[in-house]
C-alpha cells in the first residue's frame, strides 16, 4: 500500500502544482486545497499505516493493546485539516474580494500592488531624465 | 547653532538636576571601587541572562574598566551640569537628559561587562543612543544626515563585531572575557584569529572612526555641544579604543595586529592633525584632534611594550581630560558670542576670563607644555615609540608630526580666541559677559586637574594608570613611571623639536590653511564618497527589485516551486534514496478503489472547464483521502476531513456564484513547460515518501503517548489527549489561527465592494 | 431555498446534530471525537438551518454572533491553561478532580482538559458560522 499511496501522494501533488501555476485564481485555489490534502496524506503516511487498530486504550487497560496506529501524525494531521480549512477559507473570500474589487481573477491581471514595470512612471529615469536635460 | 532656546530658562528643574544627580551617584560608586582595584584586584558581579546559551550579565571592575568608569561618570557629571544650564529652557530639555543618561549608562555597561555577548548589546546601545543625540536636532536635515551616517557606520562595524565574538565563542567555548584570557594564546593559536582579527578591528575602527572610517565623526558635530564634549572625550568614540584594549591580551602579539594598528594608527593620526589645521569652526578643529587622539591610541596599542602601552593609557586619561575641557569651553564660547569661527573671534579674555582660564589649562595640557600632565603623556609617546618593534621611525614621525601639528592646533583654539586681534568680530558677536558658573565648572576643573596630575602623578599613577597596564599586559611591573623630569634624554630632544616645529606651524597657519583649503577641496572626499556609496545601494536594491518582484503569480510560484524542486534534489543528492519497490500485496479491493476514486477526482480537477465538476472533483479527492484515514485506524482524523471536505464544498459552491468561469485550454496556453514542473516535483515527493516509509522511525514520542495518555493524563483516545493535554499550548496556537482567519475574512467581506465601478472598467481592460 | 422537505427535515435535524455534535465532544477524551470534530458538527447544523431557511434566521436561532462564540471559546480554553498557574505548573498542564471518587469508584471527573475542548469547540464551531453566514450574506 505504501507504493500506491506514495504514487497518489505524487500525482496529487504533481496535479496541485499545475493548477496553482495556472493564471486563474480560481484554478489556484483549487490547486491549494488538493497540496493541502496531499500534504496531510504525506505526514499521515510516514507515520507508517496500521489497518484495523485505532489509538484507543481499551476500558480497563492502563495502554493500548498491541499493536496500535500511531497516534502523533493523527494528532498533527487533524490540527492541519483544521488550519488548512482556515487558510482556504480566508483565500477564497480574498479571491472574491479581489474579483469585486478588480474585476478579474486573471493573476498577471491583478497589479494593484505591483503595477507592470514598464507601464508603471519610473522615478529613477525621469529624474535622470531631468538631471541629463538640466 | 540648532539649540536656540530661551536663554533665561530654569536649570533648577527635574531635567537639568537629575541626569548630574545620577551621574555624580555612579561616581561615587565606583571610587569606593579604587582601593580593590589599586591593590591589584578586581571585582566581579554575575546575574543569570540566558543561562542556555552561555550567555550572562557579568561585570568586571579591572583597572581598565574602572579607569573608563571613573572617566565616563566624572567626565558625565561634569557634562550633565552643563548642560542643565546650556539646555534649560529647551522644550525638549527633558527628551535631551534622558537620551544623554541613557548613553552614559549604556557606555558603562560597554566597558564593564565581562560577557561578550553582554558587551555587544551595550556596544548597539550606544550606537542607538548615539544616533539620538547626533540627531537631537532633528530638524535640521544636516542633523539627520549626520546621525544616520554615525548609525550607520558603527552599527555596520557593529555586527561584523557580532560575528567576531561569536567565532571567539565557538573558538574559545566560552563568551566570558576573563575565561578567555585566562586561556592564554587561545584565540591566537586557532586557525580561525584572522577572521577573529579582522571582524573585531572593524568593529573597534568604525567606532573609534579610522580611516577610511573615519568622516562620521566630524559629521557627527552637529550634535548640541555638551553631546560633542561627552560623546568625543571619554565615551562613544573610545568604545573602540576600549575594545582594542580589553581584546589586547587574547589577540595582541602577532605580526598582523602590529601592522595594521601601526598603519592604521599612524596614518590616521597624521591625516587628523593636517586636516584639524585646515578648519575654522573651533568645533570641526576639535573633531579632528579627537581623530588624532584616536590614532594616536590605536597606533600605541599596536605594540606590546610597556612604554608603548603606558603611554597609550596615560595619553588616554589626558585626552579624556582637556578635550571634553576644550568642548565645554567652546560651547561657553558659542553661547556668550553666537559664533565658533576662529578666524572671527579673538581678545574675549577681558570679557570671559574664566573661560580664557579654562582653554589656557586645557590647551596646554593639549600642546603638550610641562608641567603639564600632556608633557609627561607626550614623552611617554616618543618613549614608546622608540621601542616601537613595527618601525621606528615610521611611529616617531607620525607621533612627531601630530603631536606638532597638536601644538599648533591648540595654540589656536585655545589661545586666538582669547588673546588674539579681534578682527573681524562683528558687534553682534562680541561677548556679553562671562558664562553661567554651571558651564565653568566642567572646562575649569578637567583643565585645572590636567595641570595637577602634571605636577602630582603618583595618584594617578597607582590608581590608575598601573591597574591599567597590569589589566592589559598581565603584570603591574610593566607600568612604567610617570615623570616630568625623566632626565635629558631623546625623548625630550623629540619634544623640543616638536615644540619648535609647532610654533613654526602656527605661526604659518593661515597661509597653511589656504594651501590645505585648495588640496583639501580637489581631492577625493570619504563623505561625498559615502553618498555615492549609499545611493548605489538604492540603485542595486531597486534593480533586483525589479527582477525579482515581477508582479505576476505564476512567476512566483515558478520560482517556489522549482526552489522547492531543487532543494528536495540537493537533500536526495546527499543522502541518497531508499527505494525498494516491493511487489504489490494481496490488497483489498477497497484499496485499489480508494486510489483510483482520488486519481480520478484529481484529473477532473485538473481538466474540466466546469466549476462545479471541478468541485465534485475536489470533493471526490477530499473523500478518497477520508477513506484512506478510516482504512488506516484514524477515526478522528477521517471524521474531520469529512466534515472540512464537506464545508469547502458548502463554501465554493456559494462562492462559485460570485466568480467568473474558468478560462478555456486556448485561453491558458501551451504549458507544457509548468506539466514538466509539476511532474518532476511530484515524482521526486514520490520518491522521498517511499524512502521514508522504507527507513526506520523514531518511536519514542510516539511510545511516551501512548504509555502516558491514561495514567497521567486520563484519557482513552491517545489522538484527543494529544491535542487537549500533551500538546494543548500547540492547539492553542492553532485555534487562535482559526479565529484570526475567520475574522479577517468576514471584515474582508464586510468591507463594502465597487462592484458596479470595477466591473465597467473590467470592460474598457478587456477591449 | 424554499423547498418544503428540507425545511421539515432540517427542524428535526438540527437539534439533532446539536446534540449529537456536544455528544461527540464530551466523549472525545476516551472515543474516536473531541472539539474540532464537535465544533465541525455544531456548525454544520446551523449551516443548514441557514439553507433551508435564510442566514437572518440562521443568525437569529444561534442567538450570540459568531463571531463573538469563537471570542469566548478562544478565552475559555486560555482560562483553561492559565488554570495551572493556581497550582504552579507549567502553562496548559491539565488539571483534575475527581467529584465523588471512592475506593473502586473513578467519580465524575471535572478537568481543566475538559474545559479546553469545550473552548475548541466554540473556537471552530463560531469561526466557521461566521465565515459562511458572512459569505452567503455577501453573495
Amino acid at each position: 500500500m505504501e507504493l500506491l499511496l506514495s504514487a497518489s501522494v505524487g500525482i496529487l501533488v504533481a496535479a496541485a502544482i499545475y493548477l496553482m501555476l495556472s493564471r486563474s485564481l480560481l484554478r489556484f485555489l483549487f490547486g491549494l486545497t488538493l497540496i493541502s490534502n496531499a500534504a496531510n496524506l504525506l505526514i499521515f503516511a510516514s507515520g507508517r499505516l496500521t489497518a484495523g487498530a485505532p489509538p484507543l486504550i481499551p476500558e480497563g487497560a492502563y495502554a493500548p493493546v498491541g499493536d496500535v496506529a500511531n497516534a502523533l501524525p493523527q494528532a498533527l494531521v487533524l490540527t492541519a485539516i483544521v488550519i488548512g480549512f482556515g487558510l482556504f477559507a480566508f483565500s477564497l473570500v480574498l479571491a472574491i474580494r479581489a474579483y469585486s474589487e478588480l474585476g478579474t481573477l486573471e493573476t498577471s491581471n491583478m497589479r494593484l500592488a505591483e503595477p507592470r514595470p514598464d507601464l508603471r512612471p519610473d522615478p529613477s529615469t525621469a529624474t535622470s531624465n531631468e538631471t541629463s536635460a538640466g | 547653532m540648532a539649540d536656540d532656546h530661551d536663554d533665561e530658562g530654569h536649570w533648577f528643574s527635574l531635567p537639568g538636576l537629575l541626569p548630574p544627580i545620577i551621574a555624580a551617584g555612579l561616581f561615587a560608586a565606583f571610587w569606593r571601587a579604587l582601593p580593590t582595584v589599586a591593590d591589584g584586584g578586581s571585582i566581579r558581579h554575575v546575574t543569570q541572562w540566558v543561562p542556555g546559551m552561555g550567555v550572562d550579565l557579568s561585570f568586571v571592575i579591572d583597572g581598565l574598566s574602572l579607569t573608563f568608569a571613573l572617566l565616563i561618570t566624572g567626565i558625565g557629571t561634569l557634562v550633565m551640569l552643563y548642560s542643565a544650564r546650556y539646555m534649560a529652557g529647551h522644550p525638549q530639555h527633558d527628551r535631551f537628559s534622558l537620551y544623554l543618561t541613557a548613553f552614559m549608562l549604556s557606555m558603562l555597561g560597554v566597558v564593564l561587562a565581562d560577557n561578550l555577548i553582554a558587551l555587544f548589546v551595550f556596544w548597539e546601545l550606544t550606537t542607538i543612543t548615539s544616533f539620538l543625540l547626533i540627531g537631537f536636532s532633528h530638524a535640521s536635515g544636516t542633523s539627520r544626515r549626520a546621525a544616520l551616517q554615525a548609525l550607520l557606520v558603527t552599527g555596520a562595524g557593529g555586527l561584523a563585531m557580532l560575528a567576531g565574538v561569536i567565532v571567539i565563542g565557538q573558538v574559545a567555548g566560552t563568551y566570558e572575557l576573563s575565561e578567555i584570557r585566562a586561556m592564554g594564546g587561545v584565540l591566537r593559536d586557532s586557525p580561525a584569529y584572522l577572521a577573529i582579527f579582522v571582524l573585531i578591528v572593524l568593529g573597534a575602527f568604525t567606532k573609534s572612526a579610522q580611516l577610511p572610517f573615519h568622516f562620521w565623526l566630524p559629521n557627527a558635530m552637529a550634535a548640541p555641544t555638551p553631546v560633542s564634549a561627552f560623546l568625543h572625550s571619554a565615551t562613544m568614540v573610545k568604545g573602540g579604543v576600549y575594545l582594542l584594549a580589553r581584546m589586547h591580551p587574547s589577540l595582541a602579539g602577532t605580526d598582523v595586529w602590529l601592522w595594521t594598528l601601526t598603519i592604521f594608527g599612524g596614518v590616521t593620526a597624521v591625516f587628523a592633525s593636517v586636516v584639524a589645521l585646515r578648519q575654522t569652526d573651533l568645533k570641526q578643529t576639535l573633531a579632528y584632534t579627537t581623530l588624532m587622539a584616536l590614532g594616536t591610541l590605536v597606533l600605541f596599542l599596536a605594540a606590546p611594550g610597556g612604554y608603548a602601552i603606558t603611554a597609550a593609557v596615560t595619553f588616554l586619561v589626558i585626552h579624556s581630560l582637556y578635550k571634553a575641557a576644550l568642548f565645554l569651553m567652546i560651547g561657553c564660547v558659542d553661547h556668550r558670542t553666537g559664533t565658533r569661527d576662529a578666524a572671527l573671534l579673538g581678545g574675549l579674555w577681558r570679557k570671559m576670563p574664566l573661560t580664557a582660564l579654562a582653554a589656557a589649562l586645557a590647551g596646554m595640557s593639549m600642546a603638550g607644555i610641562p608641567p603639564f600632565l600632556g608633557f609627561i603623556g607626550k614623552e611617554l609617546l616618543y618613549k614608546g615609540g622608540l621601542e616601537s618593534t613595527a618601525s621606528v621611525v615610521f611611529v616617531i614621525l607620525a607621533t612627531l608630526l601630530a603631536s606638532a601639528l597638536m601644538f599648533a592646533v591648540g595654540a589656536i583654539v585655545a589661545l586666538k580666541p582669547f588673546w588674539g586681534r579681534a578682527e573681524n568680530l562683528s558687534e553682534r558677536n562680541s561677548a556679553k559677559g562671562e558664562a553661567p558658573w554651571q558651564m565653568l565648572v566642567g572646562p575649569l576643573l578637567l583643565g585645572g586637574l590636567g595641570l595637577y596630575f602634571g605636577l602630582f602623578p603618583h595618584w594617578l599613577q597607582d590608581n590608575s594608570i598601573t591597574p591599567t597596564v597590569a589589566a592589559l599586559l598581565g603584570d603591574p611591573a610593566q607600568a612604567k613611571e610617570l615623570h616630568l623630569w625623566a632626565g635629558v634624554n631623546t625623548a625630550l630632544y623629540l619634544s623640543g623639536v616638536t615644540f619648535l616645529l609647532g610654533i613654526i606651524l602656527y605661526l604659518w597657519h593661515l597661509r597653511l590653511r589656504a594651501g590645505l583649503t585648495r588640496i583639501d577641496d580637489a581631492s577625493f572626499s570619504f563623505d561625498r564618497g559615502w553618498d555615492a556609496f549609499l545611493v548605489g545601494i538604492t540603485r542595486c536594491a531597486g534593480w533586483l527589485t525589479d527582477r525579482l518582484q515581477t508582479g505576476d503569480l505564476r512567476q512566483y510560484m515558478l520560482v517556489v516551486f522549482g526552489t522547492i524542486l531543487a532543494g528536495l534534489l540537493l537533500v536526495i543528492g546527499r543522502t541518497g534514496l531508499n527505494v525498494q519497490i516491493p511487489p504489490l500485496p494481496d490488497l483489498h479491493m477497497k484499496q485499489y478503489f480508494v486510489v483510483i476514486l482520488m486519481i480520478a477526482g484529481t484529473g477532473l480537477a485538473v481538466m474540466t472547464r466546469s466549476r462545479i465538476a471541478a468541485i465534485g472533483g475536489l470533493g471526490v479527492v477530499g473523500i478518497g483521502v477520508a477513506l484512506i484515514f478510516i482504512i488506516y485506524s484514524a477515526p478522528d482524523v477521517a471524521i474531520t476531513q469529512l466534515m472540512v471536505e464537506t464545508l469547502v464544498v458548502v463554501l465554493f459552491g456559494v462562492a462559485a456564484l460570485r466568480l467568473p468561469v474558468l478560462p478555456s485550454r486556448e485561453q491558458e496556453g501551451a504549458r507544457w513547460g509548468h506539466a514538466a514542473l509539476a511532474i518532476a516535483v511530484g515524482t521526486t515527493v514520490s520518491l522521498i515518501l517511499l524512502t521514508v516509509t522504507n527507513g526506520t522511525l523514531d518511536l519514542r514520542l510516539t511510545d511516551y503517548f501512548a504509555a502516558e495518555s491514561y495514567p497521567t493524563a486520563f484519557g482513552r483516545n491517545i489522538v484527543n489527549v494529544i491535542l487537549v493535554d500533551f500538546r494543548a499550548f500547540d492547539t492553542f496556537g492553532e485555534i487562535s489561527v482559526v479565529v484570526v482567519a475567520a475574522l479577517s475574512a468576514v471584515a474582508l467581506l464586510r468591507q463594502g465592494g465597487k462592484h458596479a465601478k470595477s466591473q465597467s472598467r473590467t470592460e474598457e481592460d478587456r477591449t | 431555498m424554499n423547498s418544503v422537505i428540507l425545511n421539515a427535515a432540517t427542524r428535526i435535524l438540527v437539534p439533532l446534530l446539536l446534540v449529537f455534535s456536544l455528544f461527540m465532544t464530551l466523549r472525545g477524551h476516551n472515543d474516536p471525537g473531541g472539539g474540532f470534530i464537535g465544533g465541525l458538527i455544531g456548525s454544520t447544523a446551523f449551516i443548514f438551518y441557514a439553507i433551508a431557511f435564510s442566514t437572518a434566521e440562521a443568525r437569529s436561532a444561534l442567538r450570540i454572533e459568531p463571531e463573538q462564540l469563537a471570542i469566548i471559546g478562544l478565552g475559555l480554553a486560555l482560562l483553561a491553561g492559565l488554570v495551572s498557574i493556581v497550582f504552579n505548573e507549567a502553562l496548559f498542564t491539565g488539571q483534575w478532580l475527581f467529584l465523588g471518587a471512592s475506593e473502586g469508584e473513578k467519580g465524575l471527573p471535572i478537568s481543566s482538559v475538559l474545559l479546553f475542548d469545550i473552548g475548541v469547540y466554540l473556537v471552530v464551531m463560531g469561526g466557521i458560522l461566521a465565515l459562511v453566514f458572512a459569505l452567503e450574506e455577501e453573495v
